[in-house]
This record gives structure tokens, C-alpha cells and sequence, in this order.
């Protein structure tokens, strides 16, 4: 209470000059937020007018009733909550599998293929694209969720298992030590010891293949032929190439796509943040 | 009865090695490095030496798809100087921006934790969705970057829809696409820099600037190498935002080389010079890559070396 009393200083100057930037910035970047959901809400009419209100009056809910009409939403919802699902339980159950291969066990070549392994994360994907539509095309696999999912059982993506296997490293070695004492095989050990307590970063790869798979395009475009197969990445591009005047009904459904990272993001910040000072660099 | 006890010691010796169990646990990644990258890679090499329709087998050609490439295709070059373009501008402009972000919140004081999430959060919209809603910011007559610039009575630019101004707008919108991100780390950086640098340097009289000149910058050099390099690979990708805004018009004018590979694989299937130029874009890449490495990586200033 004192404090206030006292003269205003340059410090005080200063902090409230940093205060401000900090919330116009913030500001700043909030806005394409809000003028998303208020154009979500516009009738055409309050779209193309000359002055623009944020708030619509009034205000059209039923654009959203509209985006589920004009466009299969549920069904896109549905397909792109299989192909993430099922992503991400390949990832946990093989990608940990490989992890603790890379690190609780000690197998001559380990290093080698680590080495490789670590070699085929800086390989430009572009390099592999073409020949793997063309393995999965002979496979008979185009149109189908297959090209989409079966990689994540295989490979995962080598960033994940690198990721797990860094975590897997720091668990103390006594524990697993003193498991095999008792008897307990490599597949208990990984199961009962290694797993439960490696829980953050395994929570920290399905956040991260979530927001890879939910948002994927490239995949989708090239291996999904059919309307009814698409994802929702697809079928908001093929939306949007279709009805290129309709933008609040196009918010609409870019916002029903958000909702779930977003909804995510909230939840699990904490993991968030950790994973992305873990990770360096991926966003 | 010898070959048993053979046999025997055998199992004894590749199981204390763990060998069997290892190659087991590690077997989905062996098996999915030979199907998923390593036949690819050899099968890319030879496609960029042939003609390959998908429908037909592909036919031997030599060097034809790279000489093609290089020295009579006119949309190789226009998506090359539009990469680099985008690159060039991109990367200098998304490492301040986020350099800028990380120095404002990397200090916990009042309302540092909520200001972080709000800089964080379009980090979250990517792909399809970002595009969407940029389409929609860019839209000349009816978007709010033209309406607020109407507001202040400045020029409007036709942004998607003009040749000068498409790559200029994508790589805007990146900034605030990816900032966030970036900041995060750079804020792990700015945070693990010893606080008795700055103590030390307060007492010998040093400035705000000059504090932030000599030692956050070298202090988190490493971080900002690091980040460069990877930003600058991945502005080489760029695809998904070009693909559904502009679809590498007008004129070309954002036709940047994964597009191109795009078109030149999906659209026209011609899958031969679609790999030559993924391997050359790899080529590109590596040589780039060194380069930082080489140039910039000798000014990093890293801790243990000076010791």
C-alpha cells in the first residue's frame, strides 16, 4: 500500500510501458480469433456490408445448424477421429516398443541403427513420396485409410521414438535391474515399470501426433479419393474451393475443426510447453 | 551332442546380449525403415532417372528429367526464386518476431503466464484451417487487414490476388502462425542464462542495450542457430498454405517448389521429374544446411568451448 503513495519513478514508468506492449500484442493477435467467430455469426448481408460491427445484430447461430447441412461434418469428424485414434495408439504401443529397444536394452548394432534411425528424421519427405504412392498404389491401398495409419505402426515417426527414448533413459537402470532380478521378462518390464512411469512423455507424442494427424492435408490429398472417406482438413479445402463466397458458413466450420486443439490446448497446456521446450523446435 | 551344448551356448550368449529381444523390440521401426524409407529412397533415385507415368513401367532415360529440369523449364526456376524469396523474407522476420515476443514474457511478473498462452495460441491453427481463415483476413474488399486499412486511410494492396503482394501476405501470416511456438523455446533459452552475467554486467555500469548485446544475444546464440536452421528447412517445404490459397498464382507469383513437385507428381504424373526434383530440393537443402552451418555456426557462442 505504501508503494502507491510513493512518486512515480522511471521503473514505474518503465513497467507500465512494458505492461502495455505486452496486452497490445496480445490484443494484436487475438483479433483473427474474434473476427473469425464474429464473421461465423454474419448473414451474408452483414458480411459484405461496408461497415463492419463485430458483433452481428442480429446474430446467426444457425450458420452452424447451416455448416453440418451444407457439408458432412460429422461424417469428416468421424473419419478424422479414426485416422488420429488409430494413429496415435501406433505410435504409443509400437513406438514405445522401439524406444525401449533403444534404451533399456543393450543388442549388438543398437547404436548403428540408432544412428541411421536419428539420420532418417532429417530426410526431406518430398524424397520418399512419390515411391511410397506407388508402393501403396500397387497395394491397392489409394482410398483407403491404410497409406494413412500402417506407417504409425512401423516407423511412427522416428521423432517420436527419439523423443520416448531420450525419457526412457533418464528412468534409474536399478529399477529395471532389480525387476530382472526377480524375474521379470523384458515385456514386463517394459509394460509394468517403463510405461507407467514414462506416462508425461507418452502424453507428450499424443498431444503432438493429435495436432499432426488432425491437421493433416498432404496425406489426405494424395491417398483419399472419395467424398465420404475425406478427413476434415479435406473436406474444409474442398468446401472452400466450392463455395468460395460463403464465408461465415466457412468460419463455421473452420471453427468446428479448431474446437477439439483447441479444447486440447487448454487441457494440456502444461504438456504443451514441456513438450516443445523437450522437442526444441517443433511447433 | 556337441551341437547342442553349441547350440546351447549359443542361445546363452546372443540372450545375455539381449540381441534377440533388441532386434524384437526394435523390429517395427527395422521393418518400417526398410518398406517406408530405404526401398523408397532407392526407388526415388531410379525414378529420376526415368520416364514414369505410374501406369506404365518406368523407362530408363539418363540424365534427361535434371537436364530438363535445369536447363529448359522456366516454373523450376520461378519456384525456386519464390522459395528462397519466401525463405529470405520468412525466417529473419519470424526469428525477431519471436525473439521480440520471448524478451516481452520471459520475465515472470503480473499477467506473464496468461500473455504467454494468448502469443501461443494461434501456434495451434495450422494447415487447412489457418489457410481458411487468412483467405478470408486477405480478402481485398470485405477482409479485416483491408478494412482496418481503409480505416487509416492507406493504400489497399489486392494481397492473394496480386502478383506482388501473394508472397508477402503468406509469409505475414506465418509470423503470427508460428511466432508463438517459436518464442517458447526461446524463452526456455532466455531463462537458462546465468543471472549473475547480467549482476555483474549491471554493476560495471552496462545499459539495457548493451546488456542485451553482449550477453543475451551470445548467450542464446546456440537456440537462435538452431532455430534458424530448422525454420529455414522448413520454409523450403512450404505447401499446404500456397496449395489452398492461391494455388501458386497469380502468375506463379507463389508457385513454390513443393507446389510445383506437387503439380508436376499428382496432377500430371510425371513422376520421374517429380523425383528428380525432390532430389534436388534435398541436394539444395543439404548444401544449405552446411552452409549455415559453416557461416553462422562458427559466430554460436557456445559455454564450454571458451572454457
Amino acid at each position: 500500500m505504501n508503494k502507491r503513495k510513493k512518486k512515480i519513478r522511471p521503473v514505474h514508468i518503465k513497467n507500465a510501458i512494458h505492461q502495455l506492449a505486452i496486452w497490445t500484442i496480445a490484443v494484436l493477435l487475438l483479433i483473427p480469433f474474434a473476427w473469425m467467430v464474429s464473421s461465423s455469426l454474419k448473414s451474408p448481408d452483414q458480411v459484405f456490408s461496408a461497415h463492419m460491427n463485430w458483433i452481428p445484430r442480429p446474430i446467426h447461430w444457425e450458420n452452424y445448424i447451416k455448416a453440418f447441412q451444407t457439408m458432412p461434418v460429422l461424417l469428416y469428424t468421424r473419419n478424422t477421429i479414426l485416422i488420429t485414434l488409430l494413429c496415435i495408439i501406433g505410435y504409443l504401443t509400437s513406438g514405445s516398443l522401439v524406444a525401449y529397444a533403444f534404451s533399456q536394452l543393450r543388442w549388438a548394432g543398437r547404436n548403428v541403427w540408432f544412428f541411421i534411425m536419428l539420420s532418417t528424421m532429417m530426410l526431406p519427405p518430398q524424397v520418399t513420396i512419390i515411391p511410397l504412392y506407388v508402393i501403396f498404389r500397387n497395394l491397392h491401398w489409394i482410398n483407403t485409410i491404410k497409406p494413412l495409419v500402417v506407417p504409425a505402426y512401423l516407423t511412427g515417426w522416428p521423432f517420436f521414438i527419439f523423443l520416448m527414448r531420450q525419457y526412457f533413459l533418464t528412468i534409474p537402470y536399478e529399477l529395471t535391474e532389480a525387476a530382472k532380478v526377480d524375474g521379470a521378462g523384458h515385456f514386463k518390464i517394459y509394460a509394468q515399470i517403463i510405461l507407467p512411469l514414462a506416462k508425461p512423455i507418452l502424453a507428450v507424442v499424443a498431444i503432438f501426433a493429435f495436432l499432426l494427424h488432425w491437421n493433416d492435408f498432404f496425406g489426405p490429398l494424395i491417398y483419399l479419393v472419395d467424398d465420404a472417406k475425406f478427413t476434415l482438413a479435406l473436406g474444409l479445402m474442398t468446401f472452400a474451393s466450392k463455395h468460395q463466397q460463403e464465408w461465415s458458413i466457412l468460419m463455421a466450420v473452420s471453427i468446428i475443426m479448431l474446437l477439439p486443439t483447441l479444447i486440447v490446448f487448454f487441457y494440456c497446456q502444461r504438456y504443451f510447453v514441456e513438450s516443445i521446450t523437450l522437442t526444441g523446435t517443433k511447433g | 551332442m556337441s551341437l547342442r551344448r553349441h547350440l546351447h551356448k549359443w542361445y546363452e550368449f546372443i540372450s545375455r546380449r539381449e540381441i534377440f529381444t533388441g532386434y524384437l523390440f526394435a523390429s517395427p521401426w527395422i521393418l518400417g525403415f526398410f518398406a517406408f524409407t530405404l526401398i523408397p529412397i532407392i526407388l526415388s533415385f531410379y525414378y529420376s532417372f526415368c520416364r514414369y507415368d505410374v501406369l506404365r513401367p518406368p523407362m530408363f532415360v539418363g540424365f534427361q528429367n535434371y537436364y530438363y529440369l535445369l536447363f529448359k523449364s522456366e516454373k523450376f526456376y520461378t519456384s525456386v526464386y519464390n522459395t528462397l524469396y519466401f525463405t529470405v523474407f520468412r525466417v529473419p522476420l519470424v526469428m525477431i518476431g519471436s525473439l521480440l515476443l520471448a524478451l516481452l514474457v520471459a520475465t515472470p511478473r503480473r499477467g506473464v503466464s496468461l500473455a504467454r498462452t494468448i502469443y501461443y495460441m494461434p501456434s495451434i491453427i495450422t494447415g487447412v484451417a489457418l489457410s481458411v481463415i487468412w483467405l478470408w483476413m486477405y480478402n481485398p474488399k470485405y477482409g479485416l487487414i483491408n478494412r482496418a486499412l481503409a480505416l487509416l486511410g492507406l493504400p489497399l494492396p489486392l494481397w492473394l490476388e496480386s502478383p506482388t503482394w501473394a508472397k508477402p501476405a503468406i509469409i505475414l501470416m506465418g509470423i503470427w502462425s508460428i511466432g508463438g511456438g517459436r518464442m517458447i523455446v526461446m524463452i526456455a533459452g532466455l531463462n537458462s542464462i546465468p543471472r549473475h552475467l547480467y549482476e555483474s554486467a549491471r554493476v560495471d555500469g552496462a545499459g539495457w542495450w548493451s546488456q542485451f548485446w553482449h550477453i543475451t544475444i551470445p548467450q542464446l546464440s546456440p537456440t537462435l542457430f538452431l532455430l534458424t536452421v530448422v525454420e529455414v528447412i522448413f520454409s523450403f517445404q512450404v505447401f499446404t498454405e500456397a496449395y489452398i490459397m492461391t494455388r501458386g498464382g497469380p502468375l506463379d507469383s507463389t508457385l513454390f517448389y513443393n507446389l510445383e513437385l506437387y503439380f508436376k507428381a499428382f496432377l500430371d504424373y510425371r513422376m520421374g521429374e517429380a523425383s528428380a526434383l525432390a532430389w534436388l530440393l534435398f541436394v539444395g537443402t543439404c548444401i544449405i544446411t552446411l552452409l549455415m552451418f559453416w557461416i553462422l555456426g562458427r559466430r554460436v557462442y557456445y559455454e564450454a568451448e571458451r572454457r
